[in-house]
């Protein structure tokens, strides 16, 4: 039996800048400030860094992070693909390049001006070769075109919904209201504000949609038995995984025999397989959230209910702290920040060390997820 | 006299001006070629005969690399849609809310289309009231040729 991921290694430093449409610093600049800031909170030194990992969208390159903030020699380095579906895979990518030997002191990161910068979709003129052919001369243009069809034939075929996307989007904002570092911690969210809201995309409304936000965060992977000597209580990497589903088409998942079982499905089979845990031993859950309907997709996909019951699960304040699975206890992508998700890690962490600021009680176990819709990956951490 | 007025039969603005062209790689060139002579094919592996698309080099099912391009009749049903709503690019700003919609086609039920359900082929996009759209609904394909690019199916209602 070769080396295995389960607990092998821990979270033991997070960091971050201030969330904001607008910062006045660069993305670099960001970058270094939260690196530095999750290795402070671990109480390592930047010069025991070598391993880094980070987004293939990430545009702050290791060369230079490693530079800046002093790493020695560094010996392993990756990057995942498909935007928000890379975030736990970064810290995936380290724990395995350090529970095989390859490094010992991780730092996965996200930077990003979202807030700042254009739409990523409104650089389609060039050139559309394959896939986009297909689908952006008929004016699918953004992602919440494209995740609007699912959205709409998921509430055909199961019965969702807009109160369903509201319950989402209204626990993300409860939380937030309680998270001082949120964008919208002093944006209350009523069910009115939410049904009169102007549409993005039919049947997608601005309160689907996640944040356009500036920051940049980071985190910090050891072994475990170098975990114990650090500043703040290890959060241990139990599981991690990544899902590409066969015959999968990131974002406009429509040519799959099924589009309605997105990468959540797969990543979820290989997570679980690899855990010792089961989805009715999850205390508190990160899911990536960058529309509403990727809730009750994703609820399903990691075996949190049945089929088509996940616009129903989150009915009766079952995604309140209180409830069956507390949500996105920072606020996530739709109330705390935009930052291809990196946000749900560092709030798994602090909800497993006990400090997150809509605390749930005794939390030892904690799924984060990354984006359902394209190529994803997850992480089964615990305290 | 001002000689700088457009003359008052000038025909309306074109709907089309300025929306995105397809641009064809490779595999998916034949597509195009054949929606120029008004059909919709879809390609097709020539060993074990499953559809596929969008068009690719190699069968997933059998891993032939030949294939031919199988005629379809052109109608299916809507799977699924949304009306988008700006911020947008200016040329579908123009035409908010529109309609983008999936239709399955009735041969090859796991073929989905993504397109545009209009009165006429060359309408706008948003000339179909959106309360006529429904999930279900039978629809057939007609060819629209894009000012300065390729011709591109559109979709309008059996039962208009
Ligand atoms: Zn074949």
């Amino acid at each position: 039996m070769g080396a295995t991921l389960k607990d092998a290694t821990a979270i033991v430093g997070i960091g971050q800048t201030s969330f904001a449409k607008r910062l006045p610093e660069s993305e670099k600049r960001l970058a270094c400030r939260a690196i530095v800031a999750a290795l402070d909170d671990a109480g390592i030194a930047p010069s025991e860094v070598d391993a880094f990992a980070s987004y293939t969208m990430e545009e702050t390159d290791e060369v230079e992070i490693a530079k800046s903030i002093g790493a020695g020699d560094v010996t392993h380095f990756s990057k995942v693909g498909y935007g928000g579906g890379g975030s736990c895979a970064t810290v995936a990518h380290l724990a395995a390049a350090i529970a095989t030997g390859q490094a010992s002191v991780g730092v996965a990161w996200r930077s990003r001006k979202r807030g700042s910068g254009p739409r990523p979709w409104t650089n389609t003129r060039v050139q559309l070769p394959t896939p986009a052919q297909w689908t952006r001369p008929f004016g699918l243009l953004r992602p919440a075109d494209e995740i609007g069809m699912l959205a709409r034939r998921y509430m055909h075929e199961y019965g969702a919904t807009r109160d369903h996307f509201f319950n989402v989007a209204l626990a993300c904002r409860n939380r937030a209201n309680q998270n001082p570092a949120a964008m919208m911690y002093d944006r209350p969210l009523t069910r009115e504000m939410y049904m009169t809201a102007r549409w993005i995309s039919e049947p997608l409304c601005l309160f689907d949609n996640c944040l356009e936000t500036d920051g940049a965060l980071a985190c910090v992977v050891v072994a475990a038995g170098r975990a114990r000597d650090c500043r703040r209580r290890p959060v241990y990497v139990h599981a991690a995984a990544q899902g590409l589903p066969a015959q999968h088409h990131g974002m406009v998942n429509y040519w799959n025999d099924d589009p309605l079982t997105g990468p959540a499905w797969t990543a979820a089979r290989h997570l679980w397989k690899g855990a010792d845990l089961g989805p009715q031993d999850i205390d508190v859950a990160q899911i990536y959230d960058a529309f509403t309907p990727l809730i009750p997709l994703s609820l399903e996909g990691y075996g949190f209910c049945g089929r088509g019951e996940g616009a129903a699960f989150t009915e009766g304040g079952a995604l309140e702290i209180g409830g069956r699975l507390p949500l996105n206890t920072g606020g996530g992508g739709l109330s705390e920040a935009y930052v291809h998700g990196f946000n749900l890690i560092t709030e798994g962490v602090r909800q497993l060390r006990g400090t997150s600021t809509a605390q749930v009680p005794d939390a030892a176990t904690c799924l984060v997820t990354a984006g359902e819709g394209v190529p994803t990956s997850a992480l089964l951490l615990r305290s | 006299m001002n000689t700088s007025l457009p003359p008052a039969t000038d025909t309306p603005p074109d709907p089309s001006a300025d929306l995105l062209l397809p641009v064809p790689d490779d595999d998916g060139a034949p597509f195009w070629e054949y929606a120029a002579r008004g059909e919709l094919r879809v390609q097709t592996c020539s060993d074990c005969d499953e559809p596929r698309f969008p068009p690719r080099p190699c069968c997933p099912h059998c891993q032939s690399f030949a294939a031919h391009w199988q005629r379809m009749s052109g109608r299916g049903r809507i799977w699924s849609y949304v009306l988008p709503h700006p911020p947008l690019l200016p040329a579908y700003a123009a035409q908010a809310p529109y309609n983008a919609i999936i239709v399955e086609l009735t041969e090859a039920p796991r073929i989905r289309l993504v397109g545009n359900l209009v009165a006429a082929p060359d309408a706008a996009l948003n000339s179909v009231d959106p309360a006529r759209l429904r999930i279900g609904a039978p629809v057939k394909a007609v060819f629209h040729a894009l000012p300065g690019g390729p011709t591109v199916p559109r979709w309008v209602l059996e039962r208009p």
